[in-house]
C-alpha cells in the first residue's frame, strides 16, 4: 500500500483508474484488429505472448511475442487510452519471428498480440496483466 | 509412467495411532522406514524462529475458484476429519486450531533449530546423504535477525548444511546485504525467476537449478523464489532483481535438466500452494514440488498428474522427510512424513543450543525484559483478523491517535497463550521487519476502499497465479462486509467507521494509522516501539472478540 502524504494523494488519482479492472477492450482496440486483419477469423495457437501476470511496474512492463512463420505481429495494450503499442515486421530472411520490448500500461487490463502468417491467416493470443498497489503480502 | 503406479505413501497413519495412544517419544516421531534410494528433508518459512514458541494454526483459510473447499483451504473440525485426527491428540494441536490454549499447555512449544537439528541428524542417520532444502523466509522474523541483518539465522543454518535453499523475505534485508551473504553461503542459492531487473535476463548469483548425486541418480532441485517481492514487499529494497512466476522458463529448464539427465526433478518452491498446485499442472515434469510461502501444513502429499506436493508449515514447527525410489530415469514411488517438531519430546542438539544461544546473548537482557501480560491468546493466523493484529491496531488507533488503523496480512509471527508474559522478544516476533516504520496519514474513504479491493483481490483472484499469498490488510476502527465471490471492485461493502457508527463517506478524509509501507521515505517511529508502549500502558492486555468484517460468498 501506498502511505506517505504526497504518495496518498498521487495514488488517490490512480484510484479511479484502479477501480474500474479489468479494462474493457474499447472501440479503438476493434478498430485496430479489424484494420490488422481485415475481420479474418484468428486461430487460438502459433503465437506465443509471454507477459507477467502481476506488473511490477505498471509503467515499463517487459513482453515477449513468438510466432513461427509470422510476417507480421501487431501488439494490443486492451485497456489504455491508445490501444496501439507495435507492429513488428519480419523479412523473409529473418532469423525467428520473435521480439520483445516494455510497454507501459494505465491500468489492470488484457494485452492483445496478433500474428499474421505468411499464409494469410491469422492467429491471437492474449494475457490479463495486472496492476496493482500492492504491498500487503507476506 | 501411469499415475497408478506410482506409490503415494505416507507416514501420517502411523502418527495418528502414536495421537491414539496418547503417548508420544522422539523415537515414535522420527520412526520412518526408510525407503527408496534418495531421502529430502524440507524445512520452509522458519521467520528466524530459533527458539520453541507457540503456533495457532488458522481457523479461516477460504479458497475460491477450483480450490474452494480443496486442502490447504479446510480448517479445524473439517481438517481433523480429512485426515481422520482425533479431538485433543497431539495432531489436532499441530494442525487445528480448537482447544488451543488448553492443548499447548498439554502438549507444550514447538519448533526450535535445536530439535530440528535433531531430528536432520536422525534422518542423516538413516540416510547420510539425504539433502536438506530450506525453501526461503529463513531470515527474517526476530529481534536478533533483524539486529544482525540475518547474520543469526545465516550461522545456525549453515550448521545444519542444507545443500540449497531460494528466497522472499531475505531480500527485505536490502540487495547489497543479501548478495554479501549469498556470495559467502556455502550451498546453492537457487531462484530461476530471479532476474535482473535491467536486462530481464536470468540473475547471475542465483541459479536456477543444481545437480546432485544421490542413491545412484541424478536429482536435479530447481529453486523458485516467492514471485510478487517488489510488489508485496518494498521493490526499491532491491531495484536490480526481477522476479514474477515466470512458467515458461520453469518447463525450459525443467527440458533443460532432463536433457542433461535428471532421473528426478524437485522444485523448491516459494510460491505458495495454490500457484504449485496451477504450475504443477501446466509445467510437466516436475516430480516433488516442496512448497513454501503460505504456512501451510499438510500431513499427505497432494497429487496433480504425476507430481506431488508437499507442504511444511512454518516458525520451526514441522519438517518433511520425502523418501524417493528412483530407478531407470524415473520416479517409482514416494513416502513422506510430516513431522511436529514438539519440542518437549524430541530432545536438542546440545551444540546448535549453544551456537542460538551466542547468537542471542549480545541482545538478552533486550529480547527477555517483559512490556506486559495477556489475559487472551493472541495468534496472527486467519484471512480476515487474529488477535495479534487486533492488539496491534489499538495500538496504532490509541497511540498514533488515527481513526483507523491498518496492520498487513502477513502470515508469520508466533502465538502467545492467556496468562503468559509479553516480551520485548515476543513484540519483535510478529512485527520485526526492515520497514517496521508506523505511518500516519489522511485516506480518503474512497481511497480506502481501493485498498480493501486490492488487498482482497491478491488474496481472492479465482485464478491463483493473480493471487500474492498473503492474508486480508488487519483493520482496526473500520468494519465492512466482504463478499469473496465477487469480482475485484463489488468484494468490499458496508465500510463503517466503528466509532461513531457512520457509514464511510467515499469523499471525507480519514486519519489512518499503519505500518509497512512499501514505499520509500515512509516515516514514524518503528512499529515495536508503538506496540511495546500501548501494551506497558495497558499492564495486562485483552483482546475482544472481533466481529468487524462480515464475510460472505465462502
Amino acid at each position: 500500500m501506498e502511505f506517505t502524504r504526497r504518495d496518498t494523494l498521487a495514488m488517490g488519482l490512480g484510484a479511479a483508474v484502479l477501480s474500474m479492472v479489468p479494462f474493457r477492450a474499447s472501440a479503438a482496440v476493434d478498430a485496430a484488429v479489424e484494420a490488422f486483419t481485415g475481420g479474418a477469423d484468428m486461430a487460438a495457437t502459433g503465437i506465443e505472448l509471454t507477459a507477467p501476470e502481476i506488473a511490477e511496474n505498471g509503467n515499463t512492463v517487459p513482453i515477449a511475442v513468438n510466432a513461427p512463420g509470422a510476417t507480421a505481429i501487431m501488439v494490443l495494450a486492451a485497456g489504455n487510452p491508445t490501444p496501439g503499442v507495435v507492429t513488428f515486421k519480419f523479412g523473409p530472411l529473418a532469423g525467428s519471428q520473435s521480439a520483445s520490448t516494455r510497454i507501459r500500461l494505465a491500468g489492470t487490463q488484457d494485452v492483445v498480440a496478433i500474428a499474421k502468417m505468411a499464409d494469410g491467416s491469422f492467429a491471437r493470443a492474449a494475457s490479463t496483466v495486472k496492476v496493482t498497489i500492492g504491498g500487503c503480502g507476506g | 509412467m501411469a499415475a497408478s503406479s506410482l506409490v503415494g505413501a505416507s507416514g501420517f497413519g502411523n502418527w495418528a495411532r502414536l495421537a491414539a495412544q496418547q503417548s508420544l517419544t522422539q523415537d515414535q516421531l522420527l520412526q520412518f522406514d526408510t525407503y527408496g534410494n534418495i531421502s529430502l528433508i524440507h524445512v520452509t518459512d522458519i521467520h528466524a524462529q530459533l527458539k520453541p514458541i507457540y503456533f495457532r494454526e488458522p481457523s479461516i483459510n477460504l479458497g475460491v475458484g477450483g480450490n474452494k473447499g480443496q486442502v490447504p483451504h479446510i480448517t479445524g473440525a473439517d481438517f481433523r476429519k480429512a485426515y481422520g485426527i482425533a479431538d485433543g491428540s497431539p495432531s489436532a494441536y499441530a494442525l487445528t486450531y480448537d482447544d488451543f490454549s488448553s492443548l499447548a499447555q498439554q502438549y507444550g512449544r514447538v519448533g526450535g533449530l535445536d530439535r530440528v537439528s535433531t531430528v536432520i541428524n536422525a534422518i542423516r542417520a538413516d540416510r547420510p546423504d539425504a539433502l536438506l532444502l530450506d525453501g526461503g523466509d529463513t531470515w527474517h522474523g526476530s529481534m536478533t535477525c533483524y539486529k544482525t541483518e540475518g547474520q543469526d539465522m545465516v550461522n545456525v543454518m549453515n550448521a545444519l548444511k542444507p545443500d540449497a535453499m531460494t528466497f522472499h523475505w531475505e531480500f527485505t534485508l536490502g540487495s547489497e546485504r543479501v548478495n554479501e551473504i549469498v556470495e559467502g553461503l556455502p550451498f546453492a542459492a537457487l531462484g530461476q525467476n530471479i532476474f535482473d531487473a535491467e536486462w530481464d535476463e536470468p540473475a547471475e548469483l542465483f541459479k536456477p537449478y543444481k545437480f546432485f548425486e544421490r542413491g545412484g541418480a541424478k536429482v536435479a532441485v530447481i529453486g523458485q523464489a516467492f514471485p510478487y517481492m517488489p510488489i508485496a514487499n518494498p521493490g526499491w529494497m532491491f531495484p536490480e532483481y526481477s522476479f514474477g512466476i515466470r512458467d515458461e522458463n520453469m518447463q525450459d529448464m525443467v527440458d533443460e535438466v532432463r536433457a542433461a539427465g535428471a532421473d528426478v526433478v524437485v522444485l523448491l518452491s516459494h510460491n505458495g500452494f495454490d500457484v504449485d498446485k496451477k504450475m504443477a499442472g501446466k509445467v510437466s515434469g516436475l516430480d516433488v514440488i516442496l512448497s513454501g510461502h503460505t504456512h501451510d501444513a499438510l500431513p499427505e502429499p497432494v497429487q496433480v498428474g504425476q507430481t506431488f506436493i508437499i507442504a511444511s508449515g512454518s516458525n520451526g514447527k514441522f519438517v518433511s522427510r520425502i523418501d524417493l525410489d528412483v530407478r531407470d530415469g524415473k520416479m517409482m514411488g514416494l513416502r513422506h512424513k510430516l513431522i511436529p517438531i514438539f519440542s518437549d519430546v524430541i530432545a536438542p542438539d546440545p551444540m546448535i543450543t549453544k551456537l542460538i544461544d551466542e547468537q542471542r546473548a549480545p541482545f538478552k537482557g533486550e529480547l527477555e525484559e517483559v512490556i506486559g501480560k495477556t489475559d487472551s491468546l493472541l495468534y496472527r493466523r486467519g484471512n480476515f483478523n487474529g488477535t495479534w493484529d487486533d492488539l496491534i491496531c489499538d495500538a496504532l488507533l490509541s497511540e498514533r491517535d488515527a481513526d483507523i488503523a491498518m496492520s498487513p496480512g502477513v502470515r508469520w509471527g508466533p502465538s502467545i497463550l492467556p496468562g503468559q508474559d509479553i516480551t520485548r522478544e515476543d513484540i519483535f516476533n510478529v512485527t520485526s521487519m526492515s520497514y517496521g516504520e508506523a505511518y500516519r496519514t489522511e485516506m480518503t474513504g474512497e481511497f480506502i476502499k481501493v485498498v480493501l479491493e486490492d488487498v482482497g483481490d491478491n488474496l481472492f483472484n479465482p485464478d491463483p497465479y493473480y493471487q500474492q499469498g498473503g492474508d486480508m490488510v488487519r483493520v482496526g476502527g473500520l468494519g465492512f462486509k466482504m463478499d469473496i465471490s465477487k469480482p475485484q471492485g463489488a468484494r468490499i461493502s458496508e465500510m463503517t467507521l466503528l466509532k461513531t457508527g457512520e457509514a464511510i463517506d467515499a469523499a471525507k478524509s480519514y486519519v489512518v494509522a499503519g505500518w509497512a509501507s512499501v514505499n520509500e521515505g515512509t516515516e514514524g517511529p518503528k512499529i515495536w516501539d508503538v506496540v511495546e508502549s500501548h501494551i506497558r500502558k495497558q499492564g495486562t492486555v485483552t483482546v475482544a472478540p472481533n466481529t468487524s468484517v462480515k464475510v460472505v460468498g465462502a
